[in-house]
């Protein structure tokens, strides 16, 4: 069986923030780059940050990276790696220095230099008092950022291959990567992108849950590829949560709306945030919120037929108030709970938002696994960078505007690495003789398939699962009968079928393959979930309590480790946490508390 | 609209950079769109043109539409549906 073969220096899955940053660097470098995209680069899902791009420039007050280390440390409750945290605190600056010069608008002040803010966690003198270090252009940020970057992917003569699906990656007998399969969507066809570098920057896979942010196209398929050719993923159990996403939407609603006044409620009306909360009440911060909110739910008292939300209730509040201070957040109610706020309170639900975890990487975009004793052993060929990547600089829990500035620096790593690796002028590596096969085998069963489960079926049953058993706040029982229950979910979807056959854009065959990948993520999830038996950062379990031996729940004796998910075998083995820093002294461990 | 015509509507309905336009178009998609002219259809591919954020301004009401033809399907995107697609 052949499958026609595209030659390529280096290829980037993913034109998002990420992606498109590394292409640059290897197109300026001179290499025959190609970009492969789902989707049009600029409707990335990058496009939907608006927060900002952290970095010390110092620009309205002292500020340093040494400090930001310090808060990224703390932020992911010391599961980061230091080593690739000051790493990235310390080429901040240069990454929006870069962006600057692409083009980027970033708002200013009146000497012209960049407009800081503050952002949650972001402070100055280690703790000491919030810092301004957020830069961002209006709320269109992460636009803004894609506008400039594909800009000069063009300038620098990337090829953008737009509306393809990479498939698999492919990887030669020694393991060294050698390019990925991919379909384009217009026609069907399949075809191979030889390469000499491979670098993933897919993005995130919040569409593993019921209740994301995610936009659709987040379903993890760099993770699902990478699963697949034997490359393990890091640190899944880790997902952030944020309290307030409209229930079945997933759209946020910003914590504003409890500081005008919003104020949470079970089914009896109950404000029961003042059992959890007897001071903050329902402006606790979003990690005791969530968890309240999942154990009323969990206890029986969510409100619904299916009683399965919390209400976010407005309606005391002055229309006039809602109308002017809220505008937004009325429009959003409107339009996806179906409800007007100022009649009737809005239902939410804790709702995934970021995915700490993802493919291993070192601090220079290389992808590494354990080998031989080495738990960081690079594997030749592939780079990965942004949300699908775990550096691991966000460790159990990120800070708000280091997600922009991890894809623009390690994105600017993977390129500027994979460029030194080609430097040696080295030809392709052969293609393994049955790449095409195993992919064409792969599609084709798909398509051959009948009396199997539609593609809807399969996705809510995943999204069900990792809900209510892997959601913000775990249970030990309901996590362990989780891997039973996706582990049966997989064996189903072994057996996905779709009705259309058709070449030419069919969507359901696109939305098969996507489940593919999701499901890839929801077991490395559930399983590394069940098994972390302490709580950290955004993994809080209920058998992991507070005590004054375990801090918050966190056990550094034991669970100061990264987990690496395997897919052969759902196995799981653990590598250290990197506690040296590249040049400062180690940020010892201490409790983490705001 | 021809089958492949609308079959590549639809992928770029269904997967757009913002959820809040992946579910106002899915939605619409699935419940308007046939019933829509030939011209009001035309309308809306080209309105699935605009930038994810242009359009979530538009369909939230923050910015108005100038254009009447494009207007009258913002107005049909802006009307509250209380299902959410499942995808």
């Amino acid at each position: 069986m052949t499958i026609p073969v595209l030659k390529f220096d280096a290829v980037v899955v993913g034109a998002g923030g990420a992606g498109l940053r590394s292409a640059i660097q290897l197109s300026e470098a001179g290499l025959k780059t190609a970009v492969l995209s789902k989707v049009f680069p600029t409707r990335s899902h990058t496009v939907a940050a608006q927060g900002g791009v952290a970095a010390s420039l110092g620009n309205s007050e002292e500020d340093n990276w040494h400090w930001h280390m310090y808060d990224t440390v703390k932020g992911s409750d010391w599961l980061g790696d230091q080593d690739a945290i000051e790493f990235m605190c310390k080429k901040a600056v240069e990454a929006v220095v870069d962006l600057e010069h692409y083009g980027m608008p970033f708002d200013r002040v009146d000497n012209g230099r960049i407009y800081q803010r503050p952002f949650g966690g972001h402070m100055s003198n280690f703790g000491e008092k919030p810092v301004r270090r957020s830069c961002a252009a209006a709320d269109r940020t992460g636009h803004a950022m894609l506008h400039a970057m594909y800009q000069r992917n063009v300038k620098a003569n990337t090829q953008f291959f737009v509306e393809w699906m990479a498939l698999d990656l492919i990887r030669d007998g020694e393991g060294h990567v050698v390019g990925v399969s991919a379909m384009e969507m217009e026609t069907g066809r399949i075809v191979i992108f030889h390469s000499r570098a491979t670098i993933f920057a897919t993005g995130g896979a919040g569409r593993i849950f019921a209740s994301s942010t995610n936009a659709f196209m987040n379903t993890g398929d760099g993770l699902g590829m990478a699963a697949r050719a034997g490359i393990p993923l890091e640190d899944l159990e880790f997902w952030q949560f944020h309290p307030t996403g409209v229930a079945g939407a997933g759209v946020l609603i910003t914590e504003g709306v409890r500081g005008e006044g919003g104020i949470l409620r079970n089914a009896s009306k109950e404000r029961f945030m003042e059992r959890y909360a007897p001071n903050a009440k329902d402006l606790a911060s979003r990690d005791v919120v969530s968890r309240a909110m999942t154990t009323e739910i969990k206890e029986g008292r969510g409100c619904g037929p299916h009683k399965d939300h919390i209400l976010l209730d407005i309606t005391h509040l002055d229309p006039a108030t809602i109308l002017k201070r809220l505008p937004g957040i009325r429009e959003i109610s409107i339009q996806f709970a179906g409800v007007d706020p100022i009649e009737a309170p809005i239902p939410v639900v804790p709702t995934a938002h970021y995915q700490m975890g993802g493919i291993p990487t070192h601090y220079d975009g290389r992808v590494v696994v354990p080998r031989e004793g080495d738990p960081r052993s690079v594997v030749p060929g592939f780079y990965a960078a942004g949300e699908c990547a775990c550096a691991s600089v966000h460790g159990a829990n990120r800070l708000g505007t280091n997600s922009l500035l991890d894809l623009l620096v390690f994105g600017k790593s993977a390129g500027d690495s994979a460029a030194e690796d080609l430097k040696s002028g080295k030809a392709h590596r052969d293609l393994p003789k049955d790449a095409a096969d195993r992919i064409r085998a792969r599609v084709d069963a798909l398509d051959k398939r009948t009396g199997g489960i539609p593609v809807f079926e399969a996705r809510k049953a995943i999204a069900n699962t990792m809900q209510h058993h892997a959601g913000v706040f775990r249970f030990s029982d309901l996590l362990k009968k989780g891997v039973t229950k996706i582990l049966e979910v997989e064996k189903a979807i072994q057996n996905l079928e779709i009705k259309d056959k058709s070449q030419a854009w069919n969507t359901a065959r696109i939305e098969a393959l996507e489940t593919e990948n999701l499901i890839e993520v929801a077991k490395a999830t559930m399983v590394s979930a069940e098994a972390r038996k302490e709580s950290r950062g955004a993994h809080v379990r209920d058998d992991a309590p507070d005590t004054p031996e375990f801090p918050n729940g966190r056990n550094d004796k034991e669970w100061l480790k990264h987990t690496l998910w395997f897919r052969d075998g759902n196995r799981i083995e653990y590598k250290p946490v990197s506690m040296t820093p590249l040049t400062v002294d180690t940020i010892a461990l201490k409790t983490r508390s705001y | 609209m021809e089958a492949e015509a609308f079959n590549r509507l639809r992928w770029r309905c269904v997967r757009r950079g913002m959820l809040e336009v992946d579910i106002a178009l899915t939605r619409f998609l699935d419940s308007s769109f046939a019933t829509l002219s030939e011209a009001g259809q035309q309308a809306f591919a080209e309105l699935a043109d605009f930038d994810d954020l242009e359009l979530w301004h538009l369909i939230s009401g923050q910015k108005v539409c100038e254009d009447a033809r494009l207007a009258a399907i913002v107005a049909m995107l802006r009307a509250p549906v209380d299902s959410v697609p499942v995808t």
